[in-house]
């Protein structure tokens, strides 16, 4: 057993940590830490400078831009990357279909796509989820047809995260209606400009918009747009949620969070001192950092036995990291509203930047309550903890 | 022993119930009342003169009804339950609190009346960046200056500020930041010369306002209560203004109850009713536990909120404010979770009971803070 990295990986991680910081430009990394909204030139910038670099997509196959590295390494990349407050690259391009095309698509799909991908030239939305279908995904029915040489698609997706930029959309379709739910699902790729799409937005309770409602009607695309094998999509959705794994806790998103909350509770005023000086605060914080050590170490043993564990035997990691990393998510922002205190309250409406109305609050306490309310989200989406549990509780304890 | 009400509040429940939810028991209502100009309806205000809310506390000879705490929790619940956007807390509860226990008989006589019709509206100007939620750290000064005084100063989330007609305002006259002796509160004019008010909405869809306090003159007749001897009517308002919003916070936790078991008994996923799971069974009666906890303290606060102990009193309300917040934060998450993602949408009404009480969990005092206070009180709620 041994924590420590070896050299070559402490080089390793330096040097990323230098990469980051010298080439994504500091205001966008500054906006990621304040927790504030990116526009999608803010996330393209950022991932074309790492695809430039060869960072984009380090876990696709190397003959489409991937990296050779170990587990250790790409924990590494994780980490330096969230720590260092730089824009996740696209999770639906890098994370989501980009590895589906990989290791399914065909040829032509890959050419087509996988550096476009890379490059987020195409932007990429995930149409799986339905009003009627959010933890219950094989009940979806948006449904194709193939008509002639085209898939015919009608139906409606939700939940559609920043829709409102995207180029294309991978959606979950059915295609037989008379096979069992899973079974008559395929894996459709769809240009947003095709007539009868369209995108209606959803607003946050935090004000943003993020999430949209996507319909189709009658939208024909190419039979070619078809991934895989029909009525497989199901198991390439399974890979798809599979590949996540190592992102999912966002540790480092969380120790940046929590870092950066500690750097504000010492500049700000309580009593004769600052919020920092109260001992209950601190052992506030203390409990989250003991949480966030034990589960940063789960996610290493989980690293480390990368590879090594039996493909066949149900593993709960997955459900581990996903309902701890998404409590410890919660907990730091909760614990910004707090310090924040009264002025956790105003609603800024105004972009503060180049802004010359009077100042109602310290301009980090803006994103406090926005960021509380909006980061409930991250314990519904992606299989909520609920659904986690039960994961934890049929597929591993056997009850 | 008695938690019952008497004919007549429940009377005035009744009516309060049905006027509440006529005007907001469709949740697009308030949406239009936010958009009017000051951010809230005046002809519902109107309406609350007429049903008597705005005189509530106040006596008789005002124009009141000279009600008690288990009134007033009566109509906050209520409004909790409509997540009415009105300035009765400010008005009611906090400015006319100031004029029943400080105001001279001359300032009750001229104001009182006026705010029981609805044509005066108060807020209180009392929170400083840099006070946090301490009542006695106040740098705002005032000095005296021939018969009258001058204020300088900034105050800030004042809750209604900006659509005030007067602000009642904590100062300085003697003694330094964090003294508590030398507090004086002045009634002042929300448009006096010297006065600035930027107004904002807040995370919960009220509205609040920041204060500059720049050469405000005010006369002798401004100063409510004694000179110097701010600090216990202000302690004394609060804890009022706190077991008002515990009512209020019930109320709010109690439709986000109903509203979610509700979802759980209709949505549907895996070819049946999300209620039917157990593991959602379990948390939707945790959150019936928290709200009947959340029920009694509220009781206990307007109860102890009126007790002529200080002490007594203080350590009570924050015993309730504490059971409110952590209450309010577990009704407020687990509604969200229950419902999945359609409780993160604007759209939809339980994300905003989610945010009034995740504001209220800070409003005059943080869970920590209350707890402080339950704890220097040492034996005051468990003797031995
Ligand atoms: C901000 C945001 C962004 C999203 N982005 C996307 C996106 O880009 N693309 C996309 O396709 N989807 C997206 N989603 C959808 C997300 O995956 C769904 O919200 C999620 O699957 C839950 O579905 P639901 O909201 O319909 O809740 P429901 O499935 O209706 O669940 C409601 C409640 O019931 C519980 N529950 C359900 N089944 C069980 C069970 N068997 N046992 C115990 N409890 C259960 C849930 O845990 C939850 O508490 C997003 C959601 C949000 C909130």
């Amino acid at each position: 057993m041994e924590l420590r990295y070896t050299p070559d990986e402490i080089a390793f991680r330096d040097e990323l940590r230098r990469f980051f910081r010298a080439e994504i430009p500091a205001e966008i990394r500054q906006r990621v830490a304040e927790g504030r909204h990116l526009s999608k030139e803010d996330i393209v910038t950022s991932q074309r400078i790492l695809n430039a670099h060869g960072l984009a997509v380090p876990n696709w196959p190397v003959k489409w831009g991937g990296k050779d590295w170990t587990p250790v390494q790409r924990y590494i990349y994780t980490e330096e990357l969230q720590r260092a407050a730089v824009p996740q690259p696209l999770g639906f391009n890098t994370a989501m279909v980009g590895p589906v095309i990989a290791q399914f698509g065909s040829e032509a799909q890959k050419e087509r796509f996988l550096p476009a991908t890379a490059n987020v030239d195409i932007w990429w939305a995930q149409g799986f989820s339905e009003p009627g279908s959010g933890s219950d995904l094989a009940s979806l029915k948006t449904r194709a047809e193939k008509r002639g040489d085209k898939w015919v698609i009608n139906g409606q997706k939700t939940w559609t995260t920043l829709g409102q930029h995207a180029d294309w959309i991978f959606c979950l379709v059915r295609t037989d209606r008379e096979a069992k739910k899973q079974k008559g699902i395929s894996f459709i790729l769809a240009d947003m400009k095709t007539p009868g799409i369209s995108v209606r937005p959803i607003i946050t309770i935090d004000g943003a918009h993020e999430v949209n409602e996507v319909f189709f009607d009658d939208v024909e695309v190419p039979l070619e747009n078809l991934v895989g094998e029909e009525n497989r999509g199901w198991d390439y959705a399974k890979f798809l949620l599979a590949n996540e794994r190592l992102g999912i806790a966002r540790i480092g998103m969380t120790k940046q969070r929590l870092a950066r909350a500690k750097r504000i509770a010492r500049e700000t005023p309580m009593g004769e001192g600052v919020v920092w000086d109260d001992p209950e605060f601190r052992r506030r914080v203390a409990r989250i950092e003991v949480q966030l050590k034990a589960l940063e170490i789960t996610q290493m043993r989980v690293v480390a036995a990368q590879g090594r564990q039996d493909a066949s035997k149900p593993d709960p990691a997955t459900s581990i990291l996903k309902i701890k990393g998404s409590e410890l998510q919660q907990a730091t922002t909760a614990l910004l509203v707090d310090i924040a205190g009264p002025y956790a309250l105003p609603l800024a409406e105004h972009d503060r930047e180049g802004s010359n109305e009077p100042e109602i609050m310290p301009e980090w306490a803006e994103t406090a309550a926005p960021n509380y309310f909006n980061y409930r989200k991250v314990s519904i989406y992606g299989g909520s903890n609920e659904i986690q549990r039960n994961i934890i509780a049929k597929a591993f304890l056997g009850l | 022993m008695d938690f019952d009400l008497t004919d007549e509040q429940r009377l005035l429940k009744d009516s309060v119930d049905r006027m509440i939810e006529d005007a907001y028991g469709d949740f697009e209502k308030r949406k239009a009342y936010r958009a009017e100009p000051l951010g809230w309806s005046e002809a519902l205000w109107k309406q609350y003169a007429e049903l008597g809310l705005l005189g509530l506390p106040f006596e008789e000879r005002h124009g009141g009804f000279g009600g008690g705490a288990v009134e007033t929790m009566i109509v906050m619940e209520a409004l909790g339950r409509g997540l009415a956007v009105e300035p009765y807390l400010a008005t009611v509860i906090l400015g006319g609190g100031f004029l029943r226990h400080g105001g001279s008989e001359a300032q009750q006589d001229t104001f009182i009346p006026r705010i029981a019709e609805g044509t005066l509206r108060l807020a209180f100007a009392q929170t400083e960046r840099q006070a946090r939620y301490d009542l006695f750290d106040i740098a705002t000064t005032a000095k005296r200056e021939g018969d009258g005084f001058v204020i300088d100063g900034e105050k800030g989330v004042v809750l209604h500020g900006d659509s005030a007609d007067m602000l009642v305002v904590s100062a300085r006259t003697s003694g330094s930041r964090r003294d508590r002796e030398g507090i004086t509160l002045f009634l002042v004019p929300a448009d006096a010369a010297g006065v600035t008010r930027t107004g904002y909405p807040t995370q919960d869809g009220l509205r609040g306002a920041e204060i500059a306090f720049s050469n405000v003159r005010v006369g002798q007749d401004a100063v409510l209560g004694e000179i110097g001897q701010g600090l216990p009517l202000i302690e004394r308002v609060v804890d009022e203004a706190l077991a008002a919003v515990s009512a209020e916070a019930v109320g709010a936790m109690d439709a986000l109850q109903t509203t979610t078991v509700d979802y759980l008994k209709t949505r549907q996923q895996f070819g049946t009713t999300i209620g039917s799971f157990q593991a959602l069974q379990h948390r939707a009666a945790d959150m019936l536990v928290a709200l009947e906890q959340a029920r009694s303290m509220a009781m206990y606060a307007a109860m102890m909120s009126e007790a002529a102990d200080p002490r007594e009193r203080r350590a009570a309300v924050a015993a309730a404010k504490v059971q409110i917040n952590d209450s309010g934060r577990f009704v407020g998450e687990q509604s969200v979770q229950l419902h999945g993602g359609i409780a993160m949408t604007m759209e939809y009404k339980a994300g905003h009971y989610f945010k009034r009480l995740t504001m209220i969990e800070n409003l005059f005092g943080d869970t920590e803070y209350q707890l402080r206070a339950v704890a220097e009180a040492e034996d005051v709620l468990v003797a031995d």
